[in-house]
C-alpha cells in the first residue's frame, strides 16, 4: 500500500445519525457533541486481518451449523453478494459475520424474551471469508419478524444482522440485510432512520438466479465499504 | 461508482452473533488481546459504558485495535511482523463494565512523520447506536507524548482528559481506567477517521 493512501471519509449523506428520535434508545446513546475528524495514520490505516482459519466448514451454513436432532424449522434461504469498495472493487478474503432470529422470530440470546418457539436445531450466528472476487455465500433460514418494546405495536422487519471488516480499521461496518417487499419497513424507526436516498441499498434483491430447485430461495446483497482514496503519489 | 451500504445498530441480541463464547461457540476474539508469550508491559484496561442518563450500558461491545510494544501493527500496511494480531472485542456486563487485558503499546509514526503518543484504537457498538463510534484511550503516565500528541492536539485542552486513561498500581500490576461516556457533560470525545 502506497503510505500516503488514505480512506474516504464516513458518508453522512448516507449513514444514519446517531440520534433517530423515533427510534428512542438513541436519545440516551448517540453522542451529541460533534465528531473530531482525524487524519489517517497506521492506526487508521491497518486494520484486523482475518484468514480462513478463524471459519469452521459449516460456519457459513446456518441450517445445518445449529443441528442437534434434525433440520431447522422455516423457509430455507441462500444469501450471497459481493463486498465492494466505493470504487467498484472486490474486497476479497474479509471476514463477514451474520446473526439473525429463527424462523418464528426468536433469538437463541438468553435476554430474548419474545414467547415464540426457540428451534432446537437453529443458532442463527455464522461467518465466513469473502472470496478472491470478494464474494460470500451464506444458507439459512429466512428469519421471521419480532416485536420490540419501542412503541406500541412495535415489530422489526425481517431481517440479518451483518458485521465486517474490510482492509482497515476505518472500513469497519456493522448493518442489517431486510427483504424485498416488506411491508413493516415502512413503520421500523431503525431503517427509516437512515436517510432516504440511501435506505433501499439494505433491501436484499430475490434473484431466481441464486435460487437452487427444490432447495432454497435465492437472495443478493452486496455491500459497499469504504474505499482506498489514493492521494497522487510520485513513486521513485 | 456505487455508495457506502448504511451502518445499522448491532441491537440488544449481537452477543451470540458477535461474542459468542457464553454460548458454547468459539469466537473471533475477546477481551484478552495476549498471551503469555507476547513481549511488552502487562497491563489491564477495565471501565464502564455510560448512557446520558448515567446509567451503565449493559448491552454494548468494544473493539480494540492496537499496535504491539515495538508500535508494530500486524497488518500489510505496517510491513512489519508484530508480536501478536492485536485485536480484542468484548461485551460490557450487567454492570456496563469491560475488560481488556494486553500489553501497552509503542508508539505509531503519525500522517505528519511524528510519534504518536501511545494509544489504543477503539470502536464502541451498542443497541441505540445506529454508527459505531471511534475514540482512543490513551495513557496518564505517559503525559509528555499526550503533549506533543497530533490527535490530542485537535481537541479542545478542556476534553482531551476523556481520552486518558488513569493508571493505577494494583498488586495483580498496572490496571487502567477508562470509563466511555456516550453523552454528557464528560462525554467521550469521538473521533470521525
Ligand atoms: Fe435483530
Amino acid at each position: 500500500m502506497k503510505p500516503n493512501t488514505e480512506y474516504t471519509r464516513r458518508d453522512w449523506d448516507s449513514h444514519p445519525p446517531y440520534i433517530v428520535p423515533d427510534y428512542k434508545s438513541t436519545l440516551l446513546r448517540g453522542p451529541k457533541k460533534p465528531l473530531i475528524p482525524i487524519p489517517h495514520s497506521l492506526s487508521e490505516l491497518t486494520g484486523p486481518v482475518f484468514g480462513h482459519d478463524k471459519v469452521g466448514p459449516l460456519d457459513h451454513d446456518l441450517t445445518k451449523n445449529g443441528v442437534q436432532n434434525g433440520d431447522p424449522l422455516g423457509e430455507r434461504i441462500i444469501v450471497t453478494g459481493r463486498v465492494l469498495d466505493e470504487a467498484g472493487r472486490p474486497v476479497p478474503h474479509t471476514l463477514v459475520e451474520l446473526w439473525q432470529a429463527n424462523a418464528a422470530g426468536r433469538y437463541v440470546h438468553r435476554w430474548d424474551q419474545h414467547n415464540a418457539p426457540l428451534d432446537p436445531n437453529f443458532f442463527g450466528g455464522g461467518r465466513t471469508v469473502t472470496d478472491a472476487e470478494g464474494r460470500y455465500r451464506f444458507i439459512t433460514i429466512k428469519p421471521g419478524a419480532y416485536p420490540w418494546g419501542n412503541h406500541h405495536n412495535a415489530w422489526r422487519p425481517n431481517h440479518i444482522h451483518f458485521s465486517l471488516f474490510g482492509p482497515s480499521f476505518v472500513t469497519r461496518l456493522v448493518t442489517q440485510m431486510y427483504f424485498p417487499g416488506d411491508p413493516l419497513l415502512e413503520y421500523d424507526p431503525i431503517y427509516q432512520g437512515i436517510p432516504e436516498v440511501s435506505r433501499s441499498r439494505l433491501i436484499s434483491r430475490f434473484s431466481l438466479d441464486v435460487t437452487e430447485p427444490m432447495q432454497a430461495l435465492g437472495y443478493e446483497f452486496d455491500i459497499v465499504l469504504r474505499g482506498p482514496r489514493a492521494t497522487p503519489v510520485d513513486e521513485d | 461508482m456505487p455508495k457506502q451500504t448504511p451502518s445499522q445498530t448491532v441491537g440488544p441480541y449481537f452477543a451470540y452473533g458477535l461474542t459468542p463464547q457464553p454460548y458454547g461457540r468459539p469466537g473471533i476474539a475477546d477481551g484478552r488481546i495476549v498471551n503469555e508469550t507476547v513481549p511488552g508491559e502487562r497491563i489491564i484496561v477495565t471501565g464502564r459504558v455510560i448512557d446520558g442518563a448515567g446509567k451503565p450500558v449493559i448491552d454494548s461491545m468494544i473493539e480494540i485495535w492496537q499496535a504491539d510494544a515495538q508500535g508494530r501493527y500486524a497488518h500489510p500496511a505496517d510491513g512489519r511482523e508484530a508480536d501478536f494480531h492485536g485485536f480484542g472485542r468484548t461485551g460490557t456486563d450487567e454492570t456496563g463494565t469491560f475488560r481488556i487485558e494486553t500489553v501497552k503499546p509503542g508508539s505509531v509514526t503519525g500522517s505528519d512523520a511524528r510519534p504518536q503518543a501511545p494509544h489504543l484504537n477503539v470502536t464502541v457498538f451498542a443497541r441505540g447506536m445506529p454508527n459505531h463510534a471511534y475514540t482512543r484511550i490513551y495513557f496518564s503516565d505517559e503525559s509528555a507524548a499526550n503533549e506533543s500528541d497530533a490527535v490530542l492536539g485537535l481537541v479542545d485542552a478542556g476534553r482531551r482528559g476523556t481520552l486518558i486513561a488513569a493508571r493505577q498500581e494494583t498488586a495483580g500490576g498496572p490496571v487502567y481506567r477508562f470509563d466511555i461516556n456516550l453523552q454528557g457533560d464528560a462525554e467521550t470525545v469521538f473521533f470521525d477517521p
